[in-house]
């Protein structure tokens, strides 16, 4: 029910990003989406790929800090509110979302999201009937 | 066992009252046969009249490296050439290495010494005990050489190289006790290991570890590597060589051999004697050489003394182990900071590599502190992937620093591989701070 996203230690400084950047074309690794969570001095770069556990056995293997974390992908109906009904359906269930990206596909908002309890999540998820992806329809 | 009960089990009187005598007469002796020494004391206004009981020490001069060096070969010898029967040499790794030269008395103090070291580590004369220190100018060799000859075990003169061959007579002589550095003995068995000699073909039970600091995982490690009990000796060639202490079998701090060897611990900086548990730079007088003297020599090694009888019978005063060297001490806010302490924090976080940086600066004329640290990637997992997470673990390495520094550090977590690493003595500080 969930989908790999690569977790990635950079450095907040300019070259850093470009660097995992070049990794991830030299291993022919494709990025569906990202983020970039930042402080002042480093950041979390989240990255939604083709190939997570190569990507990340690569990575690791040039020296890079990363880690795999298991993220929802949720397909919203596309209409305003959409968001807001997902997000309020785990917040009724009193369950955080931890942090939260979206992106388009085809036209369709898909949300990428970790929360603060995932076994009480996915309840939530079969119960409400929400438009889960697994990883292979995200990467078609 | 014990060597030599009546020096090794002396009251604190009668230590107290046998030192006062020898540094009276050792200060007498150099007063007149090392210029250095006479000019030094002449310019303090003292003469050996005003040195009297073991309290008056903290009258005299200290003595340094420099000095050693400064006087280049001989200018501290205080034995004319015909009386010196041997002479060592210390690594010069920086300037002139440092030349001691040896009379037949001090040759014997010294193999008496090695030989209280080695029976209190259990060795007796049945045993065959292999030196696999390095032979030649360095003290390590040929004074467990002699001590071991001294209690009358079979002395096997390994000294360093060949391990392989090595690896096998310990097998194949059945040998018993092993003296060298703790990094030789991992890397003995290692060899063993490659060698396919295992644990029980092999008679080893005591080894005399020093001449570089170690740690008590490496004891351990050493131990159930090579199935031996792992004894630390102190030691340096400026005031004789290996045995100026040694454990017991209470393996709580090393027995000094205080009836030749006259410890202190002072402040680095201030220069003032510290009470005793309290840690310092350790500092000894020999009481008894007679080849080259040594007033008050600053080792600049840290550690504390431990007083108090020992549950072993041993009245001698005790040295903890070396906590780090002088010369990497950095004056943070007035506290002293020694780099081999946030070693020892990185050390207990696996999320890091072993690898750190101290960035020390001045901003609005406060001294500030910054801790580098790396993640290693093989560590790094779904439980550090928010900033809050990284944040939590930066705040939890800098409680751990301030308990150990006393000072708080700012923390920076970096990437892998982004902390310079350099060959040999890794660079660890950048001091930023322009104070002149």
């Amino acid at each position: 029910m969930t989908v790999s996203q690569l977790s990635i230690f950079i450095e907040n400084q300019s070259g850093t990003l470009v660097k995992v950047l070049e990794l991830m074309r030299k291993s022919r690794i494709q990025i569906i989406a990202c983020t970039i969570a930042d402080t002042a001095e480093y950041g979390i770069f989240r990255i939604i790929c083709s190939e997570p556990d190569r990507a990340c056995a690569e990575l690791k293997a040039a020296g890079v800090a990363v880690a795999i974390s298991d993220v929802f992908a949720i397909e919203l109906d596309n209409q305003p509110g959409g968001a807001a009904d997902v997000v309020g359906t785990f917040s009724e269930a009193g369950i955080g979302i931890a942090y939260m990206y979206a992106f388009l596909r085809d036209g369709r908002g898909i949300l990428i999201f970790r929360t603060d309890n995932e076994a009480e999540a996915k309840e939530v998820i079969v119960r409400k009937g929400l438009h889960v992806l697994a990883e292979n329809q995200l990467l078609a | 066992m014990i060597w030599n009960p009546t020096k090794e089990c002396m009251s604190r009187e009668q230590m107290r009252e046998l030192q006062g005598k020898r540094l009276h007469k050792i200060v007498e002796y150099v007063y007149h046969n090392v210029p250095f020494y006479r000019n030094k004391l002449q310019e303090m206004d003292l003469s050996p009249a005003d040195i009297r009981t073991i309290d008056d020490i903290v009258k005299l001069p200290f003595t340094t490296k420099k000095d050693l060096r400064d006087n280049y070969p001989f200018g501290l010898q205080a034995a004319p050439q015909s009386e010196i029967i041997r002479i060592h040499a210390s690594s010069g790794t920086t300037g002139n290495p440092t030349i001691v030269g040896y009379t037949r008395k001090d040759i014997s103090i010294w193999s008496e010494c090695m030989a209280r070291s080695l029976t209190s580590f259990g060795v007796t004369r049945n045993d065959i005990f292999s030196v696999s220190y390095g032979y030649g100018l360095f003290t390590g060799g040929l004074g467990a050489h002699n001590g071991v000859e001294t209690i009358g075990a079979s002395v096997v003169p390994a000294s360093t190289g060949n391990t392989e061959k090595h690896a096998r007579l310990i097998r194949d002589l059945g040998i018993t006790g092993i003296a060298c550095t703790p990094s030789y003995a991992l890397y003995l068995a290692e060899t063993m290991d490659k060698l396919g000699i295992s644990k029980d073909q092999i008679k080893l039970r005591v080894g005399a570890f020093g001449a570089e600091p170690w740690t008590e995982n490496m004891r351990t490690e050493i131990q159930n590597r090579l199935g031996l009990k792992g004894f630390n000796i102190y030691g340096l060639s400026e005031i004789m060589g290996p045995s100026v202490s040694y454990e017991c079998e209470e393996q709580n701090g090393s027995h000094i051999n205080e009836d030749h060897f006259f410890p202190e611990i002072i402040d680095p900086v201030t220069l003032e004697p510290l009470e005793p548990g309290q840690t310092g730079e350790l500092v000894f007088t020999t009481l008894t050489k007679e080849g080259m003297p040594v007033i008050r020599y600053r080792t600049r090694d840290l550690c504390s003394l431990i007083p108090g009888e020992c549950p072993c019978g041993r009245t001698n005063v005790r040295m903890s182990a070396i906590q780090g060297r002088t010369d990497d001490m950095l004056i943070i806010r007035g506290i002293n900071v020694f780099p081999s302490q946030v070693e020892s924090v990185v050390l207990t976080m696996e999320e890091f590599a072993p690898v750190y940086m101290l960035i020390v600066d001045r901003v609005n004329n406060l001294d500030t502190l910054m801790v580098q640290v790396e993640l290693r990637p093989d560590y790094f997992n779904a439980t550090l992937d928010t900033p809050a997470a990284i944040s939590e673990l930066e705040k939890r390495f800098a409680d751990k620093l301030r308990s150990v520094l006393s000072i708080s550090a700012k923390v920076q977590i970096k990437a892998p591989g982004t902390i310079e690493r350099s060959e040999g003595k890794s660079k660890h500080v950048i001091d930023k701070r322009q104070l002149f």
